[in-house]
């Protein structure tokens, strides 16, 4: 199948004064065209440096890209020029940020964000451009007459419908969505995820949904990646990943997720903390959290074990199903 | 894409500037001071057919004259109008009031704004040049600039604005600052913006209040510190008549006659006035959030 996205062993630190922060180290993932992954880890995981990395969006002047190459339709992202990106950007990939509340620029009615995108790349007149915008605010449940409000005149879901509406509005070949839903109620949740998957299917848009929700992924996604340090620790289909997850890791992070049907008075929750991202242990970098950790775990980097179809493990007693 | 039948039209959208207009007009004290500030516009256009007399008309007989019938507003030492010279006046002052304060609004945001986006080098480079005018007093930086360009109207109103780019400079900057940290921003260049784009569509309307405010108090101090140039013997050469260069001119007079002063410190008064109060209108028109 024909792969939109293809990022090998890509590494990327911030490099700051005092101290070099190791955000992703050695990232491998592939995406084919129409397919969503999910990007799951807890917060500094280095979920959001990849997508900045794809976007090559990195802060500047500390984000340095290290090794790596981002293949985004066979052309190396990294090497682009800044033109050759702005082109690509809103165009071909677009994003969408966590808290619509900020993410829209107060002084601009909505209808006129949207169509700034539509005319940054597309060689549309102003009007065409206005009735190409009202058309994807309808399309994300927006009346057209609201084309003039601003940001301040909508409630959270809308303002997330309408960053939607910007983010789709020149058709993008891959959605990044960087927690998209975080910022909203659940009730809001569920309708944007709709929204989202509604637009996916109808546009044919290879989606990276980044979240630290195992919920959303198991309803929006076909491949799952858990990220912990700036590593990929496991990744697989979702069958993979809901039904035989390997990794310690991952296997915590069901653990923590309250259960319906037994009671339980308390959560269960992975000890520990995450490492300062700034002092990696050259060893495996869950081990002073895992609940079997051994001997081995401290003393080598465990590598990437291929257990069974595209299910990948990264650890020393990833075993292979048949 | 999918087009619906209801979208067919285009809805019609209504402008950033009609809204502003349209919630500028319900302020009361910004529409007056809007009325004050162009009945004095059209004073200085028409001045040739609304003052009672020539700017340079001299009634030697009667100087010093207190406000009559035959002279509004009196006369001062060589028996000129003062009701005329204040309306031809306010050709000069006006003139150097906007021209002035445009120029260093311009060349302000634009230093500004570069500065505070791009940050380092730059902004180092750019701030340090606007401390060292900073260091130097207003005036005197005017009165450098006006004796190297000469005397004129021209070079008054250059000399003006020069030196007040520093101060638009650094509210930009700061303005800037505190804005483009702000999500929004970063969400504009992963569309695809352009920087010049990012500043000008995005960062500057964000950051117009102040600069309003700015404009509306550097207008008047403007004014005054072309009198001063003019005073001088910098700026405005006499017998050309300027609010400022009236004020300093009577101010030898105050003691006897002090309507020599007062008339036309009251102009620059009320003007000064009105443009605030259109400032301040104009501050909360522009502010969609401010919409009721």
């Amino acid at each position: 199948m024909d792969k939109i996205l293809k990022i090998s062993n890509l590494k990327i630190q911030y490099c700051t004064d005092d101290a070099v922060v190791y955000a992703v180290n050695g990232v491998n993932l592939e995406l084919e065209r129409g397919k969503s992954l999910g990007l799951v880890g807890e917060t500094g995981a280095g979920k959001t440096t990849t997508a900045l990395g794809i976007m090559n969006l990195l802060p500047d002047p500390q984000g340095k890209y290290i090794d790596g190459k981002i293949y985004f339709n066979g052309e190396d992202i990294i090497k682009q020029s800044i033109q050759t990106m702005r082109k690509i950007r809103g165009n071909k990939i677009s994003m969408i940020f966590q808290d619509p509340m900020t993410s829209l620029n107060p002084i601009m009615t909505v209808g006129d964000q949207v169509s700034e995108v539509i005319r940054l790349h597309q060689k549309v007149s102003r009007s065409e451009a206005t009735i190409k915008s009202q058309q994807m605010l309808e399309l994300v449940g927006i009346p057209g007459e609201r084309y003039s409000e601003y940001p301040h005149q909508f409630s959270g879901g809308m303002k997330q419908r309408v960053v939607i509406a910007i983010a789709l509005a020149c058709n993008p070949e891959l959605l990044i969505a960087d927690e998209p839903t975080t910022a909203l109620d659940v009730t809001i949740q569920a309708q944007v995820l709709e929204l989202m998957e509604k637009l996916k299917k109808e546009f044919n848009t290879s989606l990276i949904m980044i979240t630290h929700d195992l919920g959303v992924v198991a309803e929006m996604c076909d491949k799952v990646a858990i990220m912990y340090c700036g590593e990929i620790v496991e990744y697989g289909t979702l069958r993979d990943i809901y039904k035989g997850a390997q990794h310690p890791y991952t296997i915590g992070l069901f653990e923590s997720i309250p259960d319906l049907d037994t009671k339980v008075s308390r959560l269960k929750p992975i000890r520990g903390l995450v490492p300062d991202p700034s002092e990696l242990p050259p060893t495996c970098k869950f081990a002073n959290r895992c609940s079997k950790v051994t001997e081995e775990c401290t003393k080598a980097d465990p590598l990437v074990i291929n257990v069974g179809g595209i299910h990948t493990v990264k650890c020393h007693y990833a075993k292979v199903v048949d | 894409m999918s087009s619906n039948p209801t979208t067919q039209l285009p809805y019609r959208k209504k402008s950033l500037w009609m809204n502003a207009w349209k919630r500028l007009t319900k302020n009361r004290m910004a529409m007056l001071g809007l009325g004050i500030i162009s009945l004095f516009i059209f004073a200085a256009i028409f001045a040739d057919y609304i003052a009672p007399y020539r700017y340079d008309e001299q009634h030697l007989d009667k100087i010093f004259q207190f406000p009559n019938k035959e002279f509004l507003l009196g006369t001062d030492q060589n028996g000129r109008d003062i009701l005329s010279r204040i309306i031809y006046g306010a050709r000069i002052s006006l003139q150097v009031g906007f021209i002035s304060v445009a120029i260093s609004a311009v060349l302000g945001c634009g230093l500004g704004s570069v500065a505070g986006y791009y940050g380092d080098k730059i902004d180092n480079v750019i701030m340090r040049v606007m401390d060292v005018l900073m260091a130097i007093p207003n005036v005197l930086l005017a009165i450098v600039i006006a004796t190297t360009l000469g005397p004129g109207l021209q070079n008054l109103m250059i000399a003006v604005g020069i030196s007040s780019v520093p101060s638009f400079a650094r509210l930009i900057r700061a303005s800037i600052l505190s804005v483009k940290g702000q999500e929004f921003v970063e969400a504009a260049r992963l569309v695809g913006c352009s920087d010049a784009r990012i500043i000008f569509r995005h960062l500057i309307p964000n950051v117009l209040a102040p600069i309003i405010v700015q404009i509306t108090l550097s207008m008047a101090l403007s004014i005054l510190a072309a009198s001063t140039l003019s005073f001088l013997g910098l700026g405005i050469q006499p017998p050309i008549p300027e609010w400022g260069a009236m004020l300093s001119s009577g101010r030898m007079y105050i003691m006897d006659y002090w309507y020599l002063v007062t008339f036309p410190g009251i102009a620059i008064a009320i003007i000064i006035l009105a443009l605030n109060l259109l400032g301040d209108g104009l501050r909360d028109a522009l502010d969609p959030r401010m919409k009721k």
